[in-house]
């Protein structure tokens, strides 16, 4: 609903906006500069803000010691492959249903998200002893499975809200045209649903990435991911602000990028195509 | 239209997500079910028969449920109310005309991509923390007594948290249905004369409720299963244990799975009564 305004207004309007703008970001950028900071300057009163001495002392020093690395390659290795395999069980079903939608189509999809909204509390207990009983617990894929469960429902809508606006008529000229069902998933399809598939991949792997129910309760040593790494510097260490700043800022570094990418699908996917 | 062939290739692509989230689903819950009628302490004793309904009516009767159920509603309350009456006034005014409008909505969507431990580590050590906290400094420099968040205003802190994760969700879809507003029907009534805020309350809030009431049905979902946020910062404790931190508690501190699965049972219904209003609404928009 934009409209011509005056400059003044106008002007107006921009310093309102970057105030709360930066007022909501600067948790992070606050953790992203005191990251760079010494232990002494990080707490000092009253607190510095630019001017500091520089410094990449805290990266070395968790790096050193946590073991970063670790952490850092299990997050990777569980939001990626659960998101992947996430999407080659996905793909079908929303292929299927917005293409050869049924009477029970709708209420398939119901259900589905229904299962989303179990709390994961009240599973708890079930999950963990069939994690003791196959011997996946604090494994990476232990992990990759209950990831990729929890967010199956919200991929399938996902690829189903981006599906169902692909024509129609398209696939039926396609057939008509004599196309096997090969072809035409892989000529006709296919190029139309990259870019959905795409977006569905991102805000899933973001998703799958700051997960922190089951990655903190079903990891101990070996396949703890980030959220862990961090959940570790609760006490005492949380209190070298610049270590743990350091440590912050490389854990969500790379979502925050991933993440501006995707804002516009994120509406589209976790409202379930409700809100356009 | 579908040919007999591609209904029966529909159904076996579809089969593996179905087959999946029903195991998914039925299994747990089936386990959670027996367990709440059994007398079950893993280490202490394991599993020692039937019990009946007593694991319900002790969970409800024990003195730290309705605390939690009080915790969860004001926590789940109070982010609501913050996140929408501040997502409302933030869509409206990133709809305006203004310079650097891309770099300010990606400035206010931040927090939603901070994994929830490093956002509650941060707020509580580098913020609330009562002596080296940003805002120790800020009280002090006014000359005020520092405050003890975490402990003194435990359940204040906690919402302020959640709310700083949640706002930018509620404010990118209420910014979404703010962009669809019809402008002609908002200029003629500013033609006719109408006040901002009558314009606002008849025009821009009709338009906006269902918007709303899906940001309130989606973040109470996730709202009432917080856990990372409470986990590293009070552990629960000064008035903080919500309904599924109890449950946790319950089933992995004190090993008593019997008494958590029956409170599990407790939580799943709760969630399912919010659910039901979410899938009608959702369900409706299926159709259109």
């Amino acid at each position: 609903m934009a409209r011509a305004v005056s400059n003044n207004r106008k002007l107006l309007n921009t310093v309102i906006a970057w105030t709360i703008g930066i007022l909501i970001f600067f948790p992070i950028l606050w953790t992203i500069l005191t990251s760079f900071k010494t232990e002494a300057q990080a707490i000092a009163d009253p607190p510095v803000f630019l001017f500091f001495d520089w410094t990449l002392e805290n990266y070395e020093v968790v790096q050193e010691r946590s073991n970063y690395a670790r952490f850092l390659w299990n997050s990777i290795i569980i939001a990626g492959v659960s998101t992947i395999l996430g999407l080659i069980i996905a793909i079908p079903a929303a292929w299927s249903m917005a293409f050869v939608p049924s009477k029970r189509t709708k209420d398939i999809l119901l259900w589905m998200l229904s299962t989303k909204m179990l709390p994961a509390v009240g599973v708890l207990y079930p999950i963990y002893l069939i994690f003791i009983e196959l011997g996946i617990l604090d494994t990476r894929i232990g992990l990759i499975v209950v990831v990729m469960l929890i967010n199956l429902p919200i991929i399938v809508w996902m690829l189903y809200t981006y599906f169902k606006e692909i024509p129609g008529e398209i696939l039926e000229a396609s057939r008509m045209d004599g196309a096997s069902l090969k072809d035409e998933i892989l000529y006709v399809l296919a190029p139309m649903a990259v870019p959905g598939i795409a977006s569905t991949l991102l805000l899933n792997f973001i998703l799958a990435w700051n997960e922190a129910f089951w990655t903190l309760n079903l990891t101990a040593a070996k396949a703890a991911p980030l959220t862990a790494f961090i959940a570790s510097y609760s006490s005492p260490e949380g209190l070298f602000f610049a270590k743990l700043s350091a440590a912050s800022t490389m854990a969500i570094a790379p979502i925050l990028i991933l993440g501006w990418f995707s804002q516009k699908q994120l509406v589209r996917g976790l409202t379930f195509g409700a809100v356009k | 239209m579908a040919t007999q062939q591609s209904r029966s290739a529909a159904r076996m692509m579809l089969a593996p997500a179905v087959v999946l989230l029903l195991a998914w689903m039925l299994v747990p819950l089936i386990m959670t079910l027996w367990f709440s009628f059994r007398k079950f302490l893993p280490l202490r004793g394991g599993d020692l028969g039937f019990a009946g309904f007593d694991n319900y009516t002790r969970f409800i009767s024990s003195s730290a449920f309705w605390p939690s159920v009080q915790t969860t509603l004001i926590i789940v309350g109070g982010v609501l109310l913050i996140t929408i009456v501040l997502g409302v006034i933030l869509a409206l005014l990133l709809d305006q005309p203004m310079w650097g409008q891309g770099v300010v909505r990606i400035l206010v969507i931040a927090p939603f991509f901070v994994m929830p431990t490093v956002s509650a580590l941060v707020w509580k050590n580098m913020f609330m923390d009562p002596v080296n906290g940003l805002f120790a400094h800020l009280w002090k420099f006014f000359g005020a007594e520092p405050i003890q968040w975490l402990s003194q205003e435990s359940l204040t802190s906690i919402v302020m948290i959640v709310s700083w994760q949640w706002l930018p969700f509620a404010t990118l879809i209420l910014l979404t249905a703010v962009q669809s507003l019809d402008s002609e029907q908002l200029e003629a009534a500013e033609m006719d004369g109408a006040p901002y805020l009558k314009r606002f309350w008849y025009i821009v809030l009709p338009h906006l409720s269902r918007a709303i009431t899906i940001v309130l049905l989606i973040q109470t979902i996730f709202l009432l299963s917080i856990f990372a946020e409470i986990f590293v910062t009070t552990g629960g404790a000064f008035g903080t244990k919500t309904l599924t931190y109890l449950i946790f508690q319950r089933v992995l501190e004190s090993q008593n799975v019997g008494l958590g699965s029956a409170g599990g049972v407790y939580a799943i219904i709760l969630a399912n009564i919010v659910a039901i209003f979410l899938m009608r609404i959702v369900g409706k928009n299926l159709d259109t």
